[in-house]
């Protein structure tokens, strides 16, 4: 059986990066920028746009250099690994060319295409739609098709655009390329360029020993390869596991059983497939696609990654008053849009409460938190800032421990209000609290106080004046947390608020 | 003579928790502790503060409330010694949560939640009241029916979770289904003779409705994470006290 002749397709996203940030930001298409990221000590150019490349900035290049020719030229900073998770999403997104899909870093892919090529139309046909639809999505692109990815790569960085290179034709393909089309580094492409070689042809046939004693086994290598004298292995992308299940209704579902019943065979099989991956859930999607066409949807969030179908389907129960279906759904789809490890070391809620409860506490989390808009669930953290209203913030995690310490030193009201709110006093003396104050209509006689404890503004966050507070007490043991506002000076009266109270 | 006297108590001790199963009470199937209430617990039935159950705060102004978060508070240290998390559920700007700390309470053990309309605080503290990994549950609610506090009651028996019921501006007390109704007023604190300042928060604190036990009230003050007894130290001595504790 004659084996089938392998077809590669090598794509080059020249202005990769740079083609990124204009996807995003439109505006910056008519502009030279450059992306520049710190370099030992200095801004080095990591990226160019076509427009700054035409005016010779290069990659590689300070910053400064760069700006001594080009003043108006427009630097961005670039941010390390961005660049790889980018031609990862291009890798999988183009895997409806074909199943292989490799990358290949910095800047392109590889396509294993043998045997794909005909669904198009044809090598060219296939080429061109590649090619295509990656520009009217606004990436500069080349590529080539060749038997061997030495030769498509080749062809594809120093090539013409969208070339194809015939099966069995690569030797004349290279041939008239420089030595730095067969992947080498630096280095030898210099020794090469030094000893006259300047193209691929013109070493092309000498024995490999020679080579290989003279530039070392890299460049023999790499020209069997693109020659295809030598196989070459490819790292294919691995698509995500998508968690998603489907459920077609042969009538309509119109009614709230009906959704619950789906939703159990649904959440089963998803549940299943989690928990036999070791992955638990953190946010589900129900879509139900209604008759007339209309798309309902629902969705929920759980504290800590989870697989437990009881838990998910409680969730779950509490959306389906919100979901309208109208004449009738007739598809359903449960989609995990966020799926973790389980078998994480899962850190307890609270030290001191056995797992099992943590467990419970966490699922009721959950639930009074899926009554969106309803309930806010928090957890309070100190806050080292001593002005009353800032001295706490809210844990952004179930399990974000305190950094300081919560202080007790100086009397705080337990209920406190959320303005100070003024109040009337009566026989106020300088730097005492009053004797008596009025509140909301009622008099009291203070008896005992204590005080004052001044408290200064943060002046970089509100300007105004600082606060002296005093607790103090009345005649029926009720405690009150008081300020004067600013200092008390006979010119102007003095302003006082209640602030709290305390137990 | 002495024995006959033991036999008595002990026909006593019988005659009493014979009378409670009689009244329908069931006695909680594993041994509870007195958490340290001291006197108050005396007035509850065998003399233990009943916990899996609702207790029920009541106070019109602001301040009884205050007074009644700041009782709570302590009770809730007490709890919480033993084991675990507590909630608090209520409408939006409450409680103050750096004051916990000065009744014993890690502020942040304690979960917050906030929610819109009364009516959903009765949905959270059910659902809340179910979850068995939980110390304590305290919600802050104005008006409560027997129906409704017989539902929590009911909640709460099953999971052992104690819940605490504060209910602010009631319109109408009426009764309810909870195992005890408190309510708690300042008293003015006693100082050192010619100290100033503000001494420890004092209550007056009434049991006005206990299900098998005695409505009684009491004096305490709150100072060095317990409660004491107002009768039981002369302000001199609680200043030594205080003051060998911050030496």
């Amino acid at each position: 059986m004659m084996e089938m002749q392998k077809r590669y397709v090598s794509i080059w996203f020249r202005y990769l990066m740079t083609d990124r940030l204009t996807i995003r930001q439109p505006a910056l298409k008519p502009i030279p920028f450059v992306l520049a990221a710190p370099q030992h000590g200095r801004m080095r150019i990591t990226a160019a746009n076509p427009l700054a490349t035409a005016q010779g900035v290069h990659t590689g290049m300070a910053t400064a250099d760069a700006k001594a020719f080009m003043p108006d030229l427009l630097v961005v900073e670039d941010k390390p690994g961005i660049q790889e998770k980018l031609l990862n999403r291009l890798g999988v997104r183009c895997m409806c060319y074909t199943p292989i899909v490799a990358p290949d870093h910095p800047d392109g892919l590889i396509f294993d295409s043998s045997g794909c090529a005909h669904l198009w139309g044809g090598e060219t046909a296939y080429l061109n739609t590649i090619i295509t639809r990656l520009q009217n999505n606004g990436y500069h692109v080349q590529a080539a098709l060749a038997d061997t990815i030495g030769a498509a790569w080749a062809a594809a960085h120093y090539g013409q655009s969208s070339t194809i290179i015939k099966s069995g034709t690569q030797r004349d393909a290279l041939s008239p390329l420089p030595p730095a089309a067969l992947r080498i580094d630096g280095i030898t492409v210099q020794r090469l360029h030094k000893l006259g070689l300047r193209t691929i042809g013109s070493f092309m046939d000498m024995p490999p020993s020679v080579l290989r004693r003279r530039f070392g086994n890299h460049l023999a290598c790499r020209l069997r390869q693109a020659l295809g004298h030598e196989d070459e292995a490819l790292q294919p992308l691995h698509p995500p596991p998508l968690y998603e299940e489907r459920l077609p209704c042969l009538d309509p579902i119109r009614t709230a059983t009906g959704i619950e019943i789906a939703l159990e065979k649904l959440v089963e099989p998803l549940c299943s497939r989690l928990a036999r991956a070791g992955k638990g859930l953190r946010k589900a999607t129900l879509v139900g696609y209604r008759v007339d066409g209309k798309i309902i949807q629902a969705t929920i969030g759980t504290n800590r990654p989870t697989a437990y179908m009881k838990h998910i389907l409680n969730l779950f129960s509490l959306k389906i008053p919100q979901l309208e279906p109208a004449l009738g759904i007739e598809l359903f789809v449960l989609k995990a849009t966020a799926v973790e490890d389980l078998n994480l070391p899962q850190g307890t809620l609270w030290e001191g409460t056995p797992e099992s409860e943590d467990l419970a506490i966490a699922q009721l989390l959950d639930k009074l938190a899926g009554k969106a808009g309803i309930c806010t669930v928090s957890r309070f953290l100190p806050e080292e800032n001593y002005w009353p209203e800032r001295s706490f913030k809210p844990a952004s995690t179930p399990t974000e421990k305190p950094t300081s310490e919560w202080l007790d030193d100086k009397p705080r009201p337990i209920r406190m209000l959320a303005k100070p709110e003024p109040v009337d006093v009566m026989a106020p003396i300088p730097d005492y609290p009053p004797m008596v104050f009025q509140y909301r209509g009622e008099r009291h006689h203070i008896k005992k106080a204590d005080g004052p404890e001044r408290i200064e503004r943060a002046w970089w966050l509100d300007s105004g004046e600082h606060r002296d507070y005093y607790c103090v007490e009345d005649d029926q043991g009720r405690r009150y947390w008081l300020f004067r506002l600013g200092h008390s000076e006979d010119s102007q009266p003095q302003q006082w608020f209640i602030h709290g109270f305390f137990a | 003579m002495v024995s006959l006297s033991n036999r008595k108590r002990a026909i006593i001790n019988q005659l009493q928790t014979d009378i409670l199963r009689w009244q329908g009470f069931v006695l909680p199937q594993t041994p509870t502790e007195q958490i340290g209430l001291g006197q108050i617990e005396k007035a509850f039935p065998n003399g233990i503060f009943p916990t899996g159950c609702i207790h029920e705060f009541v106070g019109t102004t602001i301040e009884q409330a205050s007074a009644s978060s700041g009782f709570i508070s302590g009770i809730l240290s007490l709890l919480m010694r033993q084991q675990g998390t507590c909630l608090w559920i209520g409408l939006p700007r409450m409680l103050y949560p750096p004051a916990l700390k000065n009744f014993g309470i890690t502020p942040d053990r304690v979960i917050f939640i906030t929610v819109r309309r009364e009516r959903e605080i009765l949905w959270a503290m059910e659902e809340a009241l179910k979850c068995t990994g939980l110390a304590a549950v305290v919600a802050e609610l104005s008006e409560l029916d027997f129906i409704r506090s017989r539902r929590l009651q009911l909640a709460a028996e099953k999971s052992k979770v104690t819940g605490f019921i504060l209910r602010g501006k009631p319109v109408q007390v009426g009764s309810t289904a909870c195992a005890a109704r408190w309510q708690i007023n300042h008293l003015p604190s006693q100082l050192e003779p010619g100290m100033p300042g503000v001494g420890f928060p004092r209550w007056n604190v009434e049991l006005l409705k206990v299900r098998n036990g005695n409505p009684s009230s009491w004096q305490v003050e709150w100072f060095s994470g317990q409660f004491h007894p107002v009768s039981q130290y002369t302000t001199s001595t609680l200043w030594a006290m205080r003051n060998q504790k911050i030496g």
